[in-house]
């Protein structure tokens, strides 16, 4: 187990920059996730640490050593593809322990660490059986158990649950946090699904672009996003925004709808502001949490429906742009309807029109 | 109930067609082989018989004892043709297998400059027939004294070979994806190792077809080798056959049993790895 340090990390390829000068610390046994859309450079800088791809510029550290020109072999880490790169050729037990065979174990020691990380894993029945015989979640935990069953320093997953279907996916993240829980070992994990850096995380780093935009607890990124990036990337649905201006203790929509400006916020007059509101903090009245503080009312014209069960998300239009609302206690919902929505304010956000950074002091 | 009846018949008459139809396809290609083996076991006479004898009434195997004896009485030495094709081709079909890795692998996996036109090149020179390169082939071998060599044909044969192996390598290498290797790295492997240990048996059955690809070109080749060999330190069984005519006789029956030797290894070699060959082949087909 081991810290991991990038220092001004900027991965080129030619003329192109595509990590520019990211830094990020992870403790000892942190589970670290770097979430961003495609193409952000999340897969590049997992790559970087874990040596597949040259490093540009800056420095990787593990474990307090520098890396940065050290072959994969020699980092002491593991990784988990998305394709689950198992080899074909080789059998379960093969597969699991390929890696101590290179590395000249005794055949009862590898007997050993493999059964050990079979039994973790519940492999043990699969043992003899060809990747090709296996199916998509019993690769993905033979290709897990390819992972800790050398004990490496820092183990690397790059987008490993994005070929399973919904339910798969649930059940191993379920496993991969209990593993995490288990092994106590530091993890970095790639993803671009939001539930998955969520739930599974100690901390998001939030990516776009080869920039790092946030990095915090779930919670933290969930309740205090530092853009409108992060606002509505983290969080599903992703949050509502309105764009409007300032006047006086009030916001004014571009169809002349006043809102009051949230608490916590002291802005100047006139200023241009993107409003940002969670469907979770707009509620039709009657069907909501019980009320806060700081609440404002808005009656909005229902023009879709989604029924989830245990609460309804309704699609309406507020100041020209569509928002969308949570019911709690659902009733049916004729679209068109028109209805009283309350909206919490302390749990609304202020962002900055042009630049789209928090206005939050 | 009619037209189940009309279905059921059209199915079993599209079924004969389609039976009579690989009937006649298999027996267009076999039965010039089919022809070859026969009239290696019967007597010259039975072979020039005019209308052709279809089935055979006396077979024995002295165009095979004539073949194998000595010079005078029919003979030819079949068995330092044998050699001669053996060693040239095996040693020819292994160093274009070495080429064809070694360059397949880089087509697949690295990017570097004219990447794209190299490999027309390449196959550009598959496009240019093999005899039309004799003449010239064969005034610079004489040249740098390398005419009635094993090693002036096996260097024609490898060089005729290289572009086909790194073709057929590149497509098969292109299929094992590239994160094998990568895995394999992080597991602790060198590049080398990660080669050898992981992608090189994932590609096993396309390196072996265009191995057999390689082989069989080689060990069936006539027109060049007809040029480049002169005496029986070097000639190959194809242009052995060529013993067997005289100036007004043509000796069918030994010529079909040495084309029957030629054969037999080729036949065997197939069979081996036909569960490669066919794997190797439709490897691109599905993704495992």
């Amino acid at each position: 187990m081991a810290q991991v340090h990038l220092r001004d990390v900027v991965k080129k390829y030619g003329p192109l920059e595509v990590v520019h000068s990211i830094n990020l610390d992870i403790a000892d046994g942190e589970f670290v996730v770097l979430v961003g859309p495609s193409g952000c450079g999340k897969s590049t800088t997992l790559r970087m640490v874990a040596g597949l791809e040259g490093i540009s510029g800056g420095q990787v550290k593990i474990g307090g050593r520098v890396v940065n020109d050290l072959p994969p072999r020699e980092r002491n880490i593991s990784m988990v593809f998305q394709n689950y790169a198992l080899y074909p050729h080789m059998t379960v037990r093969e597969n699991l322990g390929f890696s101590l065979k290179i590395a000249k174990q005794s055949q009862a020691d590898i007997d050993k660490a493999v059964d050990e990380a079979a039994e973790i894993l519940s492999l043990t029945p699969l043992m003899d059986r060809k990747p090709g015989a296996l199916s998509g979640g019993q690769r993905q935990r033979v290709a897990m158990g390819r992972a800790i069953v050398r004990h490496p320093e820092v183990f690397l997953f790059d987008e490993p649950l994005s070929n399973l279907d919904a339910k798969l996916r649930t059940q191993m993240r379920v496993e991969i946090k209990k593993l995490h829980q288990k092994l106590k070992s530091t993890i970095i994990y790639v993803t671009h699904d939001q539930i998955e850096a969520m739930t599974l995380a100690d901390r998001i780093v939030i990516m776009r672009d080869g920039h790092i935009e946030q990095v915090g607890t779930p919670l933290d990124v969930f309740e205090n996003p530092v853009n409108t990036f992060v606002g509505t990337f983290i969080g599903s649905p992703p949050m509502n925004l309105l764009s409007g201006t300032v006047k006086g203790s009030s916001i004014e929509f571009e169809d002349g709808t006043l809102l009051p400006v949230p608490p916590g916020y002291e802005i100047a007059d006139g200023q241009a502001v993107t409003f940002g509101v969670r469907a979770d903090n707009i509620m039709p009245v009657g069907h909501a949490l019980p009320r806060g503080e700081h609440m404002a009312e808005v009656e909005m014209a229902v023009d879709l429906t989604e029924p989830l069960g245990t609460e309804t998300l309704l699609f309406a239009t507020l100041a020209g742009t569509e928002v969308q609302a949570k019911m709690l206690n659902p009733r049916p919902v004729q679209s068109g309807e028109r209805m009283t929505f309350q909206i919490m304010l302390d749990k609304c956000h202020l962002f900055d029109a042009e630049t789209g950074a928090t206005l939050r002091k | 109930m009619a037209s189940n009846l009309n279905h059921r018949v059209r199915r079993h008459t599209l079924k004969g067609l389609h039976f009579f139809g690989l009937f006649t396809a298999m027996m267009v290609l076999c039965v010039p082989g089919l022809w070859i083996v026969l009239n290696s076991f019967r007597p010259t006479v039975e072979i020039m018989a005019k209308p052709p004898v279809w089935i055979p009434n006396d077979l024995n195997l002295d165009h095979y004892r004539a073949m194998f004896s000595g010079i005078g009485e029919g003979g030819v030495p079949v068995l330092t043709y044998f050699a001669n094709s053996l060693v040239i081709s095996v040693t020819s079909t292994v160093i274009a297998l070495l080429i064809g890795m070694a360059g397949g692998y880089a087509f697949a996996r690295y990017k570097f400059n004219f990447k794209g036109g190299m490999f027309v090149g390449l196959m550009v020179t598959r496009a240019v027939p093999g005899v039309a390169l004799s003449l010239p082939l064969f005034i610079l071998f004489a040249r740098i004294g390398i005419i009635d060599t094993h090693f002036g044909l096996i260097l024609a044969y490898v060089a005729l070979n290289v572009p086909f192996t790194i073709w057929l390598i590149d497509g098969f290498f292109r299929q094992v994806p590239p994160e094998l290797a990568e895995a394999a790295e992080i597991d602790g492997c060198t590049r080398w190792q990660a080669f050898w240990r992981v992608e090189f048996p994932v590609a096993r059955a396309g390196i072996a077809s265009a191995g057999i690809f390689a082989f069989l070109t080689s060990w069936n080749e006539y027109a060049l080798a007809s040029q480049l060999t002169r005496s029986t330190t070097s000639k190959t069984m194809p242009v052995g056959l060529l013993d067997f005519t005289s100036e007004f006789t043509l000796n069918w029956g030994g010529m079909c049993a040495l084309a029957v030797l030629m054969i037999i290894p080729a036949l065997i070699l197939t069979f081996l790895v036909q569960k490669h060959l066919i794997a190797g082949l439709t490897f691109g087909g599905v993704k495992g």
